[in-house]
C-alpha cells in the first residue's frame, strides 16, 4: 500500500532556504512569485492493506522521525 | 574524570575531543560506538562530539538521536549526570529531546568556519566554573546549521532561568547583531537543560586548548569539569 507524507515548516518559522529559492526564481525571470517555502516529501510503501492501520503507522513514522514536531507539520495522503 | 565520547557514523570530531579530554583530565576517554547498549561503568561525563552524523540526512542529528546508545545517554542524563554536546552533538541533543529547541540553517545560508567570540554568561555551573562570569572567549566554529530556534515562551524560560550559558557577542562582550554569526535567537550559542546537567553548544572549545594552536580559551570548560569531578570525589580524580 502506498502513501505520501509531506513535511512542511510551521508558519512563523524562518525559512532562509525558501527565501534563497525565491530570489533565484526572480533572477531567472520567473515573475509573479510572492513567496516560497521548502518542504519534504516521503513516498512510503507499507505492508498490508488496512488503511486505518497504515495511517497509524504513518503517524508514528512522522511524529517519531520524519517531522521535527517543534518546527514542522506533516500531512498524509493514502494511495498514489 | 571518566569521560565517554559517543561516536556515530559520520562524526568527525571525536579524536579532537578525545585529545582534549586526555590532555586536560589526564585520563583516556572511552570511545563508545553508537550501537552499544550501555555506557562504560563509572562514566562521569558523556560527550557527543561534532561532525556530520548520518550525513545530516533528514535533519542534522535526527537519525543519530534515535540510535541505540541514546537510551543509555538519556538514562545518564535522567540520573542527573553530565552530558556535553558540541556542534552536531548539540543538534543531536535537541533532536533527542534532551535539550529544547532546534538548530536551523544559518540565517545567511553560509557555512561558517572561523573563530567566534562568545560570552560566558555565568560561572556557577560545572561547565563554566573554569571561567569568570561575563568572560568573553574566542572559540572556533564550523557549522551550516547553528541558528538556535525555540518558541518565544521557551526562549523566555531559558533566559529567565539562566540556562543560556554561552552567547555570541562582540570581542568586548557587547550584544551586537553584527557578531551574531548565524542569526540565532538572542544570539544563543549554548544552553543547558532544566536541571543544568546537559549542555549543548555550537562552537568547538576542544579545538582551543593548546598554545601551539594560538589560543587556549576553550580549556576552561574542560578544566572546570575536571575540578567539578575532583571536588565531588577528592581521591578519585
Amino acid at each position: 500500500m502506498k502513501a505520501r507524507v509531506t513535511v512542511t515548516l510551521k508558519s512563523g518559522i524562518l525559512d532562509p532556504q525558501g527565501k534563497a529559492i525565491e530570489g533565484a526564481l526572480k533572477s531567472l525571470g520567473v515573475a509573479g512569485v510572492l513567496s516560497v517555502r521548502q518542504g519534504k516529501v516521503f513516498d512510503i510503501e507499507l505492508a498490508g492493506a488496512d488503511p486505518a492501520r497504515a495511517e497509524a503507522v504513518l503517524n508514528a513514522a512522522a511524529e517519531k522521525l520524519l517531522a521535527n514536531m517543534v518546527i514542522e507539520n506533516y500531512r498524509i495522503e493514502m494511495g498514489g | 574524570m571518566n569521560a565517554a565520547v559517543i561516536v556515530f557514523p559520520g562524526i568527525n570530531r571525536e579524536r579532537d575531543m578525545a585529545r582534549t579530554l586526555r590532555l586536560v583530565s589526564g585520563r583516556e576517554p572511552a570511545m563508545v560506538w553508537h550501537a552499544e547498549a550501555a555506557l562504560p561503568r563509572g562514566t562521569d561525563l558523556v560527550v557527543i562530539p561534532g561532525g556530520f552524523s548520518y550525513g545530516d540526512y533528514l535533519r542534522c542529528g535526527a537519525i543519530a538521536a534515535r540510535s541505540p546508545v541514546m537510551d543509555a545517554v538519556r538514562a545518564h542524563a535522567a540520573a542527573g549526570a553530565l552530558v556535553l554536546g558540541v556542534c552536531n552533538g548539540f543538534q543531536i541533543l535537541c533532536e533527542a529531546g534532551l535539550l529544547p529547541g532546534v538548530l536551523m540553517r544559518n540565517a545567511a545560508l553560509k557555512f561558517i568556519c572561523r573563530d567566534v567570540y562568545v560570552r560566558v554568561e555565568r560561572s556557577d555551573t560545572p561547565f563554566t566554573r573554569g571561567y569568570n562570569a561575563g568572560q568573553v572567549i574566542r572559540v572556533p566554529t564550523a557549522h551550516g546549521e547553528g541558528n538556535y530556534v525555540a518558541d518565544a515562551a521557551m526562549v523566555a524560560r531559558l533566559e529567565g532561568e539562566g540556562r543560556v550559558l554561552f552567547r555570541y557577542t562582540a570581542p568586548d562582550g557587547a550584544c551586537d547583531p553584527q557578531w551574531n554569526v548565524n542569526g540565532a535567537t538572542n544570539a544563543i550559542a549554548g544552553i543547558v537543560s532544566e536541571r543544568g546537567n546537559v549542555l549543548g553548544l555550537m562552537p568547538h572549545p576542544e579545538n582551543h586548548v593548546e598554545a601551539a594552536l594560538g589560543c587556549t580559551d576553550g580549556r576552561g570548560l574542560f578544566a572546570g569539569l575536571v575540578d567539578h569531578f575532583a571536588a565531588a570525589e577528592p581521591d578519585g580524580r
